[in-house]
C-alpha cells in the first residue's frame, strides 16, 4: 500500500494524502467533524439539512453549476451525514479534479443559504424522512436508538425528528454552518493518481488563505450508565416480525472495538467479505426456520455505541422464541469462548474483505475521512494488523464484559393487522 | 492509441477461449488489485417458466447453493467463507447471473465451486422448503412495501398477462408455494447447461493460467438436450396507459410508478434513448423532472427516470416518493417535462453535456475488478463487440438532437404513460 502523507495546515486544516496510480482518477473528500451526535433537543437534523444546503450553491458556483461540471467531467459527486460527521466528495478523472478543490474550498465559507430554497429543502427533506417511515425497521430502529440513549445525541435519527424539521430556521442552519464548518473542524483527504508535492501545493494555495477560527466547541454530552436491560415494542401495519437486541459497544478506538468486530464476524459472519451463511446466527435461527434473516452491525463511532442484532421473524414465529435462541447462542459464546478454526477464518475474511473495500480510490478515500473523524488517521491502515492481535481468549473476555444483560436494549416489531386494503384500476 | 485508451478493455487486452462446449471465457488481467471477481451468466431466466410457476427460475438460482453432489449446504458455504470468498446466484428475466469474488490467490477454490453448484445442484427438500418460506416472508414484507407495490402495479398494467414481463422474478404467494422440488430439477435440467454461457474474470491473474483453470472445470460439461435461447417481443398491443392507485395502510409517503415500454439494449437507438433520458431523469440533480420536481416545487427526496435496456421491451419508467397531498402535482410535472422531451429538441447545450457525461464517466466505470467485470460481460452478453468501450466515445459523439427527439417520439408519449401510485388512503 501507498504510504500516506498527513499534513496540518496553519489554519488547523488536516490533510491527508494517498497517491494510487491503478487509474486515472481522484477522489477527493472534505471530512467535517459534526453528525446528528452534535445536535440538541429542537435541532436534531440539521447536520444533515446543513449538508443539503452544501448543494444549494455559492456566489461563485450557483446552484446547478457543480451538478453539470462534475456531470460533464463524468465525475461523481455525493455527501453523507452520519451520527459522527458530514462528509463530501468527488471522484473525477485525474485532470478534471481542480473543480472540485476549487468548490469545496468555497462552499467552506460561502454557501449561501438562501431563504426560499431553505423552504424548499424543508419539503424535501420531510419527504426523505416520511420515505424512511415506510419502511418498518425504520420505526424499530429510532424506538431502539431512543431506548439506548437518554442523553447522549446518538439518541435521535440523523434525519431528525419531523416536529424539529418543521420549526428549525435558516437562522439555525447558518449559524450551525458558520460554527462547524472551519478549516480546525476539518480535513481534505485526495487518493488517486496525482503527485503528493503538487497537490500538496494545491491544496495550501486553495485552502490555506482560509481564516482560522479554531475548533468549535462541540455539542456533546455523556451518556450515564444503563443499568438494567432496555425494552420496547413498536407496532406497525404488516405480517413480518422483527427482532433487534442490542449491546453497548466501546468506542471505535478502544482497544476493545476490534475484539468485538472479531466476535461479531464469528457470530452473525459480518465480515463485509463473505456470506454468512456458516455463523453461528445463522446456524442457529435461519437455518432452523425459526427466521428469514439475521444480521448484525458495530459500527466504528467516535463514543460508545451498539453492537446490533437484527432477526427477520418468519410467519408463524414469535420474537421471544429468536430471542431465547439468540441469547442461547450468546451464553455460550461467552462459556466456551470461539475455537482457533473461527479465528483463523475471521482473520481470512478481514483480509479479503480489506482488498475489497480498497480497490477504488473512493472506498480507499472514505476510510481516511472516517479515520480522520474517529481521530486516529491510522484507524483502518492498520485494521488489518490490529485484527491479527485479537486472540480466542480476548473474544472471551470481550463476551463477558459486553454481552450481559444489564447493558442490553431489546426492540420489536409487531406487526399489526392492516386495514383492508384496496386497488382501484 | 493514447494511453488512455490502452486501459480501457478491448479485443486485445482481453483474453477469450471458447470451449468446445460452448461456454465462452473472457478474461482481463488487472495487477493494481490483490482480488479476482468472476461474472457470468446463463439463459435460465423467467421468461423460461410458466406463469403459474413463476418465481421458478430464481428459486433455482438461489437453491443451487443449498447442496451439490459434492458438498452439502455447509461444505459450499464453508468452503467459500473459510477464505472470504463470496459467491451469489440472481435469476434476472432473461438469465440467471452469477458473481463471486476472492483474493486473487484463491481464485481455484471460487471456480471449483462455482463450477460444482452449477452443474449438479440436488436441490435438498429441507433447503428448498427453507428458502421458500423465506422468499414468502419477502414477499409478505413487500405487500407493505409502497416503492414495490408501485413498481409492481406499473408493470402489470403495462404487460398483460400472457407476456412474461408481466410477472416479478421473485414470483409471488400462490406460485411460490406451488413449485416443487422436481420442478426445480427440471428446470436446471432443461435451462443450465454450457452452450451460451459466458464466463467473465477479472483480476489480479494471469490470463493463460485462469483460461486453464476454467477449461479444465468446464471444459467436459455435456448438456443433453439444450433449449434455444428465446427472444421476448413487445406486447401486441400497447397498454392504454391510465392510473392505478393501491392504498397501503400505515404509511406516510407515496411512491409513484410510471412507464412505457422503451428500447431493449440492443436496439440501433438504444443509446440516443439513453442519452435521452439522461436529459429527462439523470443529469445533474435527476435531470429535468428533479430540477422541477425536487429543486424548483420542493415535492420530492427523489425523482428519476430510468431506461430498463436488457434483452428485451423493458420499460422506460419514471419514479418519485412524494408527500400524498403532492401526488397529482408530481404526475403533473413529470408528464409535462415528458410531453417537452417528446416535442422540443433538446438544447445543444443538453445534448453536449451529456455526451461528454456519458465518455467522461468511462474511468469511473473500470475503477474496479466488478466495473470492469461487467463491462465485459455486457459487450459479450448483447453483442456489443470487444471493442465497443473503444469506440464508445465515437458513437455517443455521432448522436444529434435530432436522435434524440426521435428516440423519446419513438418510445415516450405522456398521455400513454402508465401510472401507478402506492401509498396511504
Amino acid at each position: 500500500m501507498p504510504s500516506l502523507t498527513h499534513h496540518t495546515l496553519p489554519n488547523g486544516l488536516t490533510v491527508l494524502l494517498k497517491e494510487a496510480h491503478s487509474a486515472p482518477v481522484i477522489s477527493w473528500w472534505l471530512a467535517y467533524r459534526v453528525g446528528s451526535r452534535n445536535e440538541p433537543t429542537g435541532k436534531t437534523g440539521i447536520s444533515h439539512w446543513v449538508e443539503h444546503m452544501m448543494f444549494k450553491g455559492t456566489e461563485r458556483f450557483p446552484m446547478g453549476m457543480l451538478d453539470r461540471e462534475i456531470d460533464r467531467a463524468g465525475g461523481q459527486w455525493n455527501a453523507f451525514t452520519s451520527m459522527d460527521a458530514t462528509k463530501y466528495f468527488e471522484t473525477l478523472p485525474a485532470d478534471k479534479i481542480a473543480i472540485a478543490m476549487q468548490a469545496e474550498a468555497d462552499r467552506m465559507v460561502n454557501a449561501q443559504f438562501d431563504p426560499d430554497e431553505t423552504e424548499s429543502e424543508r419539503t424535501v427533506i420531510i419527504s426523505e424522512r416520511q420515505g424512511a417511515e415506510n419502511q418498518p425497521t425504520f420505526w424499530l430502529q429510532e424506538g431502539v436508538r431512543g431506548s439506548a440513549f437518554r442523553v447522549h445525541g446518538y439518541h435521535h435519527e440523523i434525519i431528525g425528528d419531523e416536529t424539529d424539521l418543521r420549526t428549525m430556521t435558516r437562522a439555525d442552519l447558518y449559524e450551525h454552518y458558520r460554527a462547524h464548518y472551519c478549516p480546525a473542524n476539518a480535513a481534505a483527504i485526495a487518493v488517486g493518481a496525482f503527485d503528493t508535492g503538487e497537490m500538496l501545493a494545491e491544496i495550501e494555495r486553495l485552502y490555506g488563505s482560509i481564516p482560522a477560527t479554531g475548533a468549535p466547541e462541540l455539542f456533546a454530552r455523556q451518556e450515564p450508565a444503563q443499568t438494567g436491560e432496555r425494552r420496547i415494542v413498536v407496532e406497525r401495519p404488516g405480517k413480518t416480525a422483527f427482532l433487534e437486541v442490542c449491546f453497548r459497544a466501546p468506542a471505535a478506538t478502544h482497544e476493545d472495538w476490534m475484539t468485538l468486530n472479531v466476535l461479531d464476524a464469528v457470530l452473525s459472519g459480518s465480515s463485509g467479505a463473505s456470506d454468512n451463511k456458516t455463523s453461528r446466527l445463522y446456524q442457529a435461527l435461519v437455518k432452523t426456520e425459526i427466521a428469514a434473516g439475521v444480521g448484525a452491525w458495530l459500527r466504528p463511532t467516535i463514543d460508545p455505541y451498539l453492537y446490533s442484532i437484527l432477526v427477520t421473524l418468519r410467519e408463524g414465529r414469535t420474537p421471544a422464541e429468536a430471542e431465547a435462541v439468540l441469547l442461547g447462542e450468546i451464553e455460550r459464546l461467552k462459556a466456551d469462548g470461539i475455537s482457533e478454526e473461527e479465528l483463523n477464518r475471521a482473520r481470512k475474511q478481514s483480509k479479503a474483505a480489506f482488498a475489497y473495500n480498497t480497490e477504488s480510490v473512493t472506498e480507499q478515500a472514505f476510510w481516511l475521512a472516517q479515520s480522520f473523524i474517529l481521530g486516529d488517521v491510522n484507524w483502518f491502515d492498520n485494521y488489518a494488523e490490529r485484527l491479527m492481535g485479537v486472540t480466542a481468549d480476548n473474544v472471551l473476555d470481550a463476551a463477558r464484559t459486553y454481552l450481559v444483560s444489564r447493558q442490553r436494549v431489546v426492540g420489536v416489531l409487531r406487526p399489526v393487522e392492516a386495514e383492508e386494503e384496496q386497488t382501484q384500476a | 492509441m493514447s494511453k488512455s485508451q490502452a486501459s480501457i478493455p478491448h479485443s486485445g487486452n482481453i483474453e477469450q477461449a471458447e470451449l468446445p462446449n460452448g461456454i465462452k471465457i473472457l478474461v482481463y488481467e488487472n495487477p493494481a488489485v490483490q482480488s479476482v471477481n468472476v461474472m457470468g451468466s446463463l439463459h435460465g431466466g423467467s421468461i423460461y417458466e410458466a406463469s403459474e410457476q413463476s418465481g421458478l427460475a430464481s428459486i433455482v438460482a438461489g437453491a443451487s447453493m443449498t447442496g451439490t453432489g459434492n458438498r452439502d449446504f455447509d461444505a459450499i458455504h464453508g468452503a467459500l467463507e473459510d477464505i472470504g470468498a463470496a459467491l451469489n446466484f440472481s435469476g434476472h428475466k432473461h438469465k440467471v447471473g452469477f458473481s463471486g469474488k476472492a483474493l486473487a490467490e484463491d481464485l481455484s477454490t471460487l471456480v471449483d465451486v462455482a463450477n460444482d453448484v452449477l452443474r449438479n445442484p440436488v436441490f435438498p427438500a429441507e433447503h428448498v422448503e427453507r428458502l421458500r418460506g423465506e422468499r414468502l416472508t419477502w414477499l409478505q414484507y413487500s405487500q407493505f412495501d409502497t416503492r414495490y407495490r408501485a413498481s409492481k402495479a406499473m408493470r402489470e398494467a403495462l404487460y398483460p398477462e400472457d407476456h412474461p414481463y408481466h410477472y416479478g422474478t421473485y414470483g409471488n404467494e400462490e406460485s411460490i408455494a406451488g413449485i416443487s422440488v422436481d420442478d426445480l430439477r427440471a428446470f436446471h435440467s432443461r435451462q443450465y447447461g454450457p452452450a451460451g454461457m459466458i464466463l467473465v474474470i477479472v483480476g489480479a491473474v494471469k490470463s493463460d493460467e485462469a483460461l486453464a483453470l476454467v477449461g479444465d472445470a468446464f471444459g467436459d460439461w455435456r448438456q443433453e438436450s439444450p433449449s434455444a435461447a428465446q427472444c421476448v417481443d413487445a406486447p401486441a398491443a400497447q397498454a392504454a396507459g391510465g392510473r392505478r392507485t393501491v392504498f397501503v395502510p400505515g404509511k406516510t409517503q407515496s411512491d409513484i410508478s410510471m412507464g412505457i415500454i422503451g428500447p431493449s439494449r440492443k436496439a440501433d437507438d438504444f443509446l440516443a434513448a439513453q442519452l435521452a433520458n439522461s436529459v429527462l431523469g439523470v443529469f445533474g440533480m435527476m435531470g429535468r423532472i428533479g430540477k422541477s420536481v425536487r429543486e424548483e416545487k420542493g415535492l420530492a427526496y427523489y425523482a428519476y427516470s430510468s431506461v430498463g435496456g436488457g434483452h428485451g421491451p423493458e420499460p422506460w419508467s419514471v419514479s418519485a416518493g412524494v408527500n400524498p397531498e403532492n401526488v397529482d402535482l408530481a404526475i403533473e410535472s413529470i408528464l409535462a417535462e415528458i410531453e417537452r422531451l417528446s416535442t422540443e429538441l433538446a438544447t445543444e447545450g443538453d445534448l453536449a453535456d451529456n455526451q461528454s457525461y456519458f465518455t467522461g464517466r468511462m474511468p469511473l466505470r473500470l475503477e474496479s475488478n466488478e466495473g470492469i467485470a461487467s463491462n465485459i460481460h455486457s459487450m459479450e452478453s448483447y453483442g456489443l463487440g470487444l471493442d465497443y468501450l473503444l469506440n464508445y466515445e465515437e458513437m455517443i459523439g455521432r448522436i444529434t438532437r435530432e436522435d434524440l427527439l426521435a428516440a423519446a417520439q419513438t418510445y415516450l408519449s405522456a398521455e400513454d404513460m402508465t401510472i401507478a401510485v402506492a401509498g396511504p388512503e
